[in-house]
């Protein structure tokens, strides 16, 4: 055929069809979802030093292991309390003339998606730690350690932010671990990341793909379908470890703590709904509001509990959702 | 006539596979769960096709092995005197003699069948055993009731594409069997070999004696040998004898077929393909040894603590050093070679070829430094070179695409070879891309992540797929030495790979926030690859027709036979990790990984260390050793497997552990034997380039061994030139 033996005219034509398509399929669609979209009314603008933390996020390929996408599939439920949409991304631009957007949606996840990780996990002492070496505070992480955003001092001075490292990990050198900017900033960002939620009125789009047995299991026997000791990996593990024991100056144990053992669980529920300050002077952290951040319900805050009153030799009274949720309740008011 | 079934099988095939795919699309439409199909029949046919086949290679052992049991209980009652008379009648010269020069006082010690009879039973018992253990295992494996994974398309997909190779395993077991049944059979013949020489030990008597004398003699009768030809040595006026090995030297592994050295290649032709192949060679060495050094990183997370070794900045370095540096500058430095040869003209321009270098090796230089000092483009992958770096690349692009097209408007021939058609295909897409994706002025938001599914996937599939294949079109049918199988199905799959491919970028990015009916043209564009990827596996297959036997003698062969096999089932892998069912269980967990190195690595690379090993012999008249060859071959394909299937086993667990809500750290403890499966795979493959490293120094530069006929016309010629 005449077409095929003329350069111009085949190559030409290879081309004009795959410019075509590209256009369909890739240039219209992209310029008219970055045209019609628009942050959420409520969305808050990054801080100062939360840009900074982005840039430092993105020089690191954190990218790599994390996505910030939450799917609009069940088991995404984990990571956000909806799913992600497109307004969520309409806040973020060009980084600038050299660099591209950077939605860092991701397309691994060999680590946790970080979509709501600033509601997850806001302590900045255990993201700082964290960061100095993940296997501090999680014992089998992968996630590569960034001492390098860190300096020793032996004399910190009043404003540096000292970082308590076990000795293990400190491999011989002597003074105190200090967080630089760039270890702040960096956090500063990840306390940054939460889903802001719909305005009022707009029902959140829903998640498909629902679990059909676990619906089932539910729905004949409803405390038993929750596995306490998941759930406590899940929401408390990282902080007061698997142990139960925390870990020394940085984090409580659990382990023959008074409040756990204690019959009357109010002061617990009202620690995991509502956060806790008042150990700070032994130089413990104040603790993030678990059960309010995470959305837990009753019935999982009851298992969580029940895991944390039986394991580790503490053995104490269990409790009941009921009891729970009347508890809960009642500490929502008290905190309002 | 024998070609008739062939498109009606292909057609048939294709709208099963058609109809089987494109319902769920539609019906997954209303967001409602599903996850079963109606039209699952066509699949689950090849599924049980593959089934009978398997039972029916069990049945036919069976049989076998039956016959045989049935052989030695003959063997054990029957008149043994009288077959030995036609024995007698059959014996030959030397035989005879013997058996006529036999004396009585060797006294021949008899010895019991029943202990070869215990063995065999022994062994059959074995099989058996091996057999029923391999049923079991498929019934669990294949059993679509008894959960609903196993009732997803993607994933009757996969186990027929995992079957494929296994049921290849288990025509190797057959093959296996039979010929241990003959090892048996032979040790049965033994034993009644024994009582055939105690039949014999009685001498024989005078008729038999006469007559067995009378036969001797005219079996000894022989033919001088040169009754034809006579005594004169072999005239050979058109030179068709040539090559004569004298050596009979027992080898340390088989003798392959020497490459053939092509007559009159421009030496600057040559010098710049060598120099491409050899930047190739060391982006290789450099890239994967980042690589294997990351799949160390999964096991030991704390190997150090430097900031520009750090785990995020290192991975884009050997994903894009692999890409732009090895994959890319292998590819054009075949494409340099192919494009002039067949137009049957000469390149347009060596110093464009050049510049080209040049810049590509300075982008993936630079990009790499760039990488490790933190600077990036935001994170896509493959995209994480910033707009600066990739430029020089892009110029190297439009250097080399004027060049090609230069070449080929100056070409001899009438037509343009098919290889042409996807290079320079290749060129034009590789350049559209990267306009699309790094032009800095347009995207900003969400139009990023569109894009780059659309770059990424396109990048993978237009740029070095698209060459590749065109370099497989002209390899493959030189090294087999006949013409590609049909013309036609290369132009369908050239068109078609178009139409279907530069659709199906966004399935990197289903059930996120980019438009619902975006995802579903991607997902409908992932099944059209079928078309394309069956038309080229078909056609490299039947090429290979007839010629077969060659890939026992060559050692190009094995590594095109390689890159067709994954070709296949790389690319349908694609479209099965590509429905919203599989996407759920596979999308951000390692299985993609695995992917990406099935087809990076099982198709890309070994097209183009086919094309390498078969062309540089050609270039500089050296060989690499075939030892080492063989070597390279075979760390790569062990390691490749050892690399993906665990990794994909293990993928397809932890995405059914995320599925059920596990803790997600659980799921992170429970992929560390199969992280350590890919570090061991990754090794293997790193010694794998080791080898390839010393081979391409020794077809390159290494000081073979002086060929006496060579060297003595050079110094005839310098003669002559110092005379003149």
């Amino acid at each position: 055929m005449e077409f095929f033996d003329n350069h111009k005219k085949l190559f030409g034509a290879t081309f004009l069809l795959f410019a075509g398509l590209t256009i369909l399929v890739a240039i219209l669609p992209a310029i008219n979802n970055q045209r019609n979209n628009a942050p959420l009314p409520n969305a808050e603008v990054l801080s100062g030093d939360a840009v900074q933390g982005k840039a430092i996020f993105i020089a690191n390929g954190c990218v790599a292991c994390h996505t910030q996408q939450v799917r609009n599939v069940d088991m995404d439920k984990t990571w956000g309390s909806r799913p992600s949409i497109a307004a969520d991304y309409a806040g973020i631009h060009r980084t600038d003339i050299w660099r591209n957007t950077a939605t860092l949606m991701g397309t691994e996840r060999t680590g946790p998606d970080l979509t709501n990780i600033g509601s997850r996990q806001p302590s900045m002492e255990w993201n700082l730690v964290h960061l100095y070496n993940p296997r501090i505070v999680v014992k089998e992480s992968i996630m590569p350690a960034y001492p390098w955003m860190f300096t020793i001092k032996a004399e910190p001075a009043k404003d540096d932010v000292v970082v308590n490292v076990p000795e293990a990990f400190l491999k011989g050198k002597a003074g105190k671990v200090v967080a630089t900017r760039q270890a702040l900033q960096l956090v500063a960002y990840l306390q940054s990341l939460k889903q802001t939620p719909l305005p009022d009125g707009r029902p959140a789009p829903e998640f498909l793909y629902k679990r059909t047995e676990r619906k089932q299991a539910a729905a004949g026997d409803a405390v038993q379908g929750l596995d306490g000791a998941a759930l406590y990996a899940t929401n408390c593990q990282s902080c007061h470890q698997a142990n139960g024991e925390g870990l020394k100056g940085a984090f409580p144990s659990l382990k023959d703590s008074k409040i756990v053992l204690d019959d009357n669980p109010e002061t617990m529920v009202n620690i995991i709904m509502n956060g806790y300050t008042a150990r700070e002077k032994e130089g413990f952290p104040p603790m993030p509001a678990v059960g309010t951040d995470n959305k837990l319900s009753a019935e999982e805050v009851a298992a969580i509990m029940n895991h944390e009153k039986t394991s580790w030799g503490n053995n104490a009274k269990q409790v009941t959702p009921e009891q729970i949720k009347e508890i809960i309740d009642a500490v929502k008011i008290k905190a309002n | 006539m024998k070609m008739k079934w062939y498109p009606q099988c292909i057609r048939g095939l294709l709208s099963t596979t058609g109809l089987i795919s494109f319902s769920p699309l539609f019906a997954q439409n209303t967001g409602k769960p599903a996850f079963y199909f109606p039209h699952l029949n066509g699949l689950l046919l090849i599924l049980f096709v593959l089934i009978f086949f398997m039972l029916a290679a069990a049945l036919y052992l069976k049989f076998k092995t039956g016959e045989m049991i049935k052989m030695i209980k003959r063997l054990k009652h029957r008149n043994a005197a009288k077959n030995f008379e036609d024995y007698i009648g059959n014996l030959n010269s030397e035989q005879i003699e013997a058996y006529l020069n036999y004396k009585k006082e060797s006294s021949p010690t008899k010895t019991s069948s029943a202990k070869n009879t215990g063995t065999l039973l022994k062994t059959i018992f074995f099989f058996l055993l091996l057999w029923l253990k391999g049923g079991q295992l498929f019934a669990q494996g294949t059993d679509p009731d008894k959960g609903s994974v196993l009732g997803e398309t993607g994933i009757i997909i996969t186990i027929v594409l995992l079957l494929i190779p296994i049921s290849a395993g288990i025509v190797f077991m057959v093959i296996k069997v039979l010929s241990l049944i003959k090892q048996n059979r032979n040790r049965l013949n033994l034993a009644e070999a024994d009582q055939l020489a105690q039949y014999l030990a009685t001498s024989p008597d005078e008729d038999t004696r006469a007559a067995l004398l009378k036969r001797k003699e005219a079996l000894d009768y022989a033919l001088t040998n040169n009754e034809l030809s006579g005594n004169l040595s072999p005239q050979d006026s058109r030179g068709l004898i040539s090559n004569i090995s004298v050596s009979s030297a027992l080898p340390v592994v088989v003798q392959k077929k020497r490459a053939v050295k092509r007559p009159n290649i421009d030496p600057r032709l040559s010098q710049l393909v060598l120099w491409y192949l050899g930047c190739a060679t060391f982006w290789l060495l450099f890239g994967t040894t980042v690589g294997e050094y990351l799949g160390i990183k999964f096991v030991a997370p704390d190997a150090d603590h430097v900031s520009w070794l750090s785990f995020g900045r290192l991975r884009p370095v050997h994903t894009n050093a692999v890409f732009w540096g090895w994959a890319s500058l292998g590819m054009l430095g075949l494409a340099y070679y192919t494009v002039p040869r067949v137009s049957n003209t000469k390149l347009a321009s060596f110093k464009m070829g050049w510049y080209s270098l040049h810049l590509i090796n300075a982008a993936v230089l630079l990009g790499t430094i760039c990488l490790m000092a933190g600077i990036n483009n935001g994170g896509g992958e493959y995209r994480e070179y910033i707009w600066p770096v990739m430029l020089l690349f892009g110029i190297a692009l439009v250097l080399t695409l004027i060049n090609f097209l230069q070449t080929i408007a100056r070409r001899t021939t009438k037509e343009i070879y098919i290889s042409n058609w996807y290079i320079v295909a290749a060129l034009i897409f590789g350049l559209v891309i990267s306009i699309v994706a790094y032009v800095p002025w347009w995207q900003d938001g969400l139009g990023e992540t569109i894009i780059q599914g659309y770059y990424m996937h396109q990048g993978v599939g237009m740029w070095f797929m698209m060459m590749t294949l065109g370099l497989v079109y002209y390899y493959l049918p030189q090294q087999l030495n006949r013409p590609i199988y049909s013309y036609s199905l290369g132009i369908l799959a050239y068109w078609t790979q178009i139409l279907f491919y530069t659709l199906i970028g966004t399935h990197h990015f289903v059930f996120s926030s980019i438009p619902w009916w975006l995802q579903t043209i991607a997902i409908v564009g992932s099944v059209g690859m079928v078309i394309p990827v069956v038309a080229g596996t078909t056609n490299f297959i039947m090429t290979f027709k007839g010629a077969w036997h060659k890939i026992t003698d060559s050692y190009t062969l094995p590594f095109f036979l390689v890159g067709i096999i994954f070709y296949f089932t790389g690319s349908l892998q694609g479209t099965a990790e590509a429905f919203r069912s599989t996407n759920l269980m596979w999308h951000f967990t390692d299985f993609t990984v695995a992917h990406s190195h099935l087809t990076m690595y099982g198709i890309i690379s070994f097209f183009v260390w086919a094309g390498i090993y078969t062309i540089i012999p050609r270039l500089t008249g050296r060989e690499a050793p075939q030892i080492t060859v063989g070597a390279h071959f075979w760390f790569a394909l062990i390691g490749l497997l050892f690399y993906t299937v665990p990794l994909m086993y293990g993928s397809t667990l932890k995405g059914l552990m995320w599925m059920d809500g596990k803790p997600f750290m659980e799921s992170v403890i429970f992929s560390a034997p199969y992280w350590l499966w890919r570090a061991i795979g990754g090794s293997l493959m790193w010694v794998s380039h080791l080898f390839f490293a010393y081979n391409i120094y020794k077809m390159f530069a290494a000081g073979s061994v002086v060929d006496v006929k060579e060297a003595a016309f050079e110094k005839l010629s310098q003669k002559s030139e110092n005379t003149i």
